[in-house]
Parts: C-alpha cells; sequence; structure tokens
C-alpha cells in the first residue's frame, strides 16, 4: 500500500470522528462556551464602548464588494427601486413605547455620522467604505424602548430561497456611536449590491451582522421565537451570533 | 532526574492536538475565499498575491466544506492552544527549562561549532555535547516557541474585528487586517514543515524510546 494512502486514510478517518464529536451536544456547549469567551475577553480587553478603527479618504477600496444577496428580485422591491426608494419606509416596533414608521427624508433629517471604516467578510476578505446615516441610538431613543427589551432585531427584504433574512445584536452594540443605519456609501445613495437603500453598520462585527436591504427594527426580550431562535439568518445555520470574532 | 518535566509532556501533547485541529479546520476556513493579500483591505483576484489551492476533504475538520463548523472547532481550540502556551510558558520559566535548554551558550554561536552540529546532524548523529539540546535543536525549537507560535496567536487575535477595536495596534503591528491573514497562513505551513521535520528526526533516531519519553517523561542518562 502506498504511504500517501495510508496517510489519507488515517486523516480522513480522524476528519471522520471529528464530524462525530461535532455533531454532540457537548461539542456545541464548548462551542458557545468559547464564543462567550472570546466575547468577554474582548469587551474586557477594549471595554464596553471600544471603537473599531476608522480609516482616512485615501484608504478607501476602489469598489465595495456585494456579497451574499447583491439583488431583490421581487415586484415590490423594483418598484421601489424604480421610484429611487422615495417611498421605502423603515419601521421601528416591538418592546418600544412610541412605534415608529420612518421616511427616507425623516432618516436623512435626523443627525447623521459619517465613518470610514474597514469591512470584514466572514469568509476572509475585507473593503473599506465610508458609511453615513443616522445612529441606531438616536433612533431607538426616538422610539423609547421599553425595561424588558434586550436585543435589537433588525428585519430585511431579501431572502435566501424564501427564508428572510433577519439580524439581532445586544444592547451594547445597538447604542455603540458605530452603530449606524446607513443609507449613503462613499458619498452616493447606498448601491443596490450593498443593500439599498438601508443597511445596518455595526463596526465591530464580520460582514454577516451588516444586515441589508432594511425594512424593521425590533425591540425584544429574547430571541427564542424569531426564527430558528438563533438570532440571525447564518447564525440559524450554525454561525456564531457574536460575529466579534 | 526526569528527561521531560511533566508539565512539558502534557503541553506537547495539548500543543500537537491543537494544532492538528486548528491546522485542519483553518485548511477548511482557508476554502471560503481562496486569496490572499497584503495590507488593510483586498477582496478581488488582481489585488491578491497569492491564488491558494482548494484543499481536499480528508485535510479538513470537518471533512466537508462547512465554514461554520470549521470555525466553531478553530475558536474552540484558539483557546486550548493560547493558553496551553502560556501555561507552558510559565512553567519552563520556573522549573529553568527555559534557561537551562533553550539558551545556546556562547560557544555554540562559533560557525565551526554550529558547521560541526550541522554535520552530526546530517550523519544523524543527535547526541549533544553540552546540555539535552544540540544548537539545531535549541534554535529550532526556540524559533517555534517564542515566534512562530505567538505569531499564530496575535495574527488570528489580529483578524478579529471584535479584537481590533479593543487592541488596534495588533493588526497595524503586521501591516493590516489582511497582511496579518497572510501571515497566519504562511506561519501555519512554517509549523507545518517544523512538524513533518520534527516527526522524522524522531523517527529516524530512536523512535520508540523519544516517544515512550514524551509519555513518561523517560530518565537523563548520567553518564552521557
Amino acid at each position: 500500500m502506498k504511504r500517501r494512502n495510508v496517510l489519507a486514510g488515517l486523516a480522513a478517518a480522524f476528519t471522520a470522528g471529528c464530524a462525530k464529536v461535532g455533531e454532540s451536544e457537548t461539542f456545541s456547549a464548548l462551542v458557545d462556551g468559547a464564543e462567550r469567551l472570546h466575547r468577554g475577553a474582548h469587551r474586557l480587553l477594549g471595554g464596553r464602548p471600544a471603537m473599531a478603527r476608522e480609516y482616512s479618504p485615501a484608504d478607501i477600496s476602489p469598489y465595495f464588494r456585494g456579497n451574499g444577496n447583491t439583488d431583490i428580485e421581487t415586484d415590490f422591491y423594483r418598484a421601489h427601486q424604480a421610484s429611487n426608494f422615495a417611498e421605502w419606509r423603515l419601521e421601528v416596533r416591538g418592546l418600544v413605547d412610541r412605534p415608529l414608521c420612518l421616511a427616507m427624508d425623516q432618516i436623512r433629517a435626523l443627525p447623521q455620522r459619517t465613518q470610514i471604516t474597514r469591512h470584514d467578510c466572514v469568509e476572509g476578505w475585507s473593503a473599506i467604505g465610508q458609511w453615513t446615516g443616522p445612529q441606531l441610538s438616536t433612533i431607538l431613543d426616538a422610539a423609547g424602548l421599553q425595561e424588558e427589551a434586550r436585543f435589537i432585531v433588525f428585519r430585511c427584504a431579501d431572502d435566501f430561497r424564501g427564508v428572510p433574512y433577519y439580524e439581532s445584536c445586544d444592547l451594547d452594540d445597538a447604542f455603540h456611536p458605530q452603530t449606524l443605519i446607513a443609507h449613503e456609501l462613499n458619498g452616493e445613495p447606498l448601491p443596490v449590491r450593498n443593500g439599498a437603500p438601508l443597511r445596518l453598520r455595526i463596526e465591530r462585527h464580520l460582514g454577516y451582522k451588516h444586515a441589508k436591504y432594511l425594512t424593521g427594527i425590533e425591540a425584544v426580550a429574547s430571541l427564542g421565537q424569531i426564527g430558528e431562535g438563533q438570532g440571525g439568518y447564518w447564525e440559524d445555520r450554525g454561525y456564531q451570533w457574536y460575529a466579534g470574532i | 532526574m526526569k528527561r521531560h518535566a511533566l508539565s512539558t509532556r502534557l503541553w506537547h501533547w495539548i500543543n500537537a492536538a491543537s494544532l492538528v485541529v486548528l491546522f485542519m479546520s483553518g485548511l477548511n476556513i482557508s476554502n471560503a475565499h481562496r486569496r490572499l493579500y497584503w495590507g488593510e483591505w483586498g477582496f478581488a483576484p488582481e489585488q491578491a498575491w497569492l491564488h491558494v489551492a482548494r484543499f481536499p476533504g480528508w485535510a479538513t475538520i470537518p471533512g466537508y466544506y462547512s465554514l461554520a463548523k470549521a470555525r466553531d472547532w478553530h475558536v474552540l481550540f484558539a483557546w486550548i492552544f493560547a493558553l496551553s502556551l502560556l501555561l507552558f510558558l510559565i512553567a519552563a520559566l520556573v522549573n529553568g527549562h527555559l534557561r537551562r535548554d533553550f539558551a545556546a551558550r556562547r560557544e555554540e554561536w562559533r560557525l565551526a561549532s554550529i558547521r560541526a552540529d550541522l554535520a552530526a546532524h546530517l550523519r544523524l548523529r543527535f547526541e549533544s555535547r553540552s546540555g539535552k539540546y544540540n544548537f539545531l535543536q535549541k534554535t529550532s525549537y526556540s524559533l517555534v516557541i517564542f515566534i512562530l507560535l505567538p505569531l499564530m496567536i496575535l495574527t488570528g487575535m489580529a483578524m478579529s474585528p471584535g479584537m481590533d477595536a479593543a487592541w488596534p495596534f495588533l493588526s497595524q503591528m503586521f501591516g493590516g487586517r489582511q497582511s496579518a491573514r497572510s501571515i497566519h497562513f504562511i506561519v501555519a505551513w512554517a509549523l507545518f514543515a517544523f512538524t513533518v521535520g520534527h516527526v522524522l528526526l524522531v523517527l529516524l533516531n530512536k523512535p520508540i524510546g523519544n516517544l515512550l519519553a514524551m509519555f513518561t517523561g523517560g530518565r537523563i542518562d548520567e553518564t552521557a
């Protein structure tokens, strides 16, 4: 027998064993523990208000890659696209005192923040872009968060094979100064491939956390009843909810 | 006296197991985006300095493509790998392993001495003249323990957006996040090469005795 085959066989047996372990509940408890440990370490080392690095205009990438869904082929979205998203609405609901339904003009009339940050995709690539929009904290303060609210859920117009995209974050990230509802990329209205007309910027997290094509913001006490209960479309498919690792 | 302290033996095997899991889950993660860049950013083929081959299932954890599962393995074993290295280094500092066995003596740095060591190595004669390790062992083990392993931890941390906000100097130190990712990849393969050489040299030099000593601790031969 060739040595190469023996080695490949050994490796295959090892990975098969790992697959078995990987399916077990003990392993998923360990993995969840490691995720919390990473999150705790990041908050401990940087403090809660640690800011993501901001760059200068010279650092901006020549264009900004779109990933995941880069277009929505529904009549609803096509109609809004045809009217330059003039009638697009962002609903703010759930555990809030004053539910809101914000028009694009109202969103643009709020105090704005512009930041040049690096976007890191979970797959490994990075791009730098300049984002403009109101801070999420401004919108949440206007709506008045209720006592029981623990998480903010982001609702989106896009889906993967009929399963709607959504995301969520804790209140630390929701009220972080760099967390924006962005409507501009590099000084232009958000392109369709990057989530027109509104997307989340949540700078201390990987790309999948930055929900695109936003239609709603929902304050909730728990994530268990939403989607498959893991706090996001990709989280429901095994990705970490804390996307800062 | 034991040849290997208990702390050394424990760390050796925990480290070996974590490196295997981290390397193989890392190959799975690499399959998610098979290009490497320098600087802060990079996403397109024309920006890449290296187009990486797709690693086959038998070389990855899990044995099929799953970025989510591979990341689970990777971020869990990252803790085991980093904390065990830290504890080993503290133990080795306290028990004198670092001072006694890793620091090369002045006479060992002479060219003639290095040449003699190299020649002995090539003839597969591994007895050292001063102390437990010879010059080549001291320098290669030091390179791995003090430079390559810590580099894996630091470049790994530099890639995490949460860590980057907390300690921005990490990724800046490596010239940007994509540079840190490239260095992470290069050093992983350097450690792979070291491991192959390390196992080969054990196989060529009293493999059973050496392997057993890494479990039982072995004994230092007083007559040597």
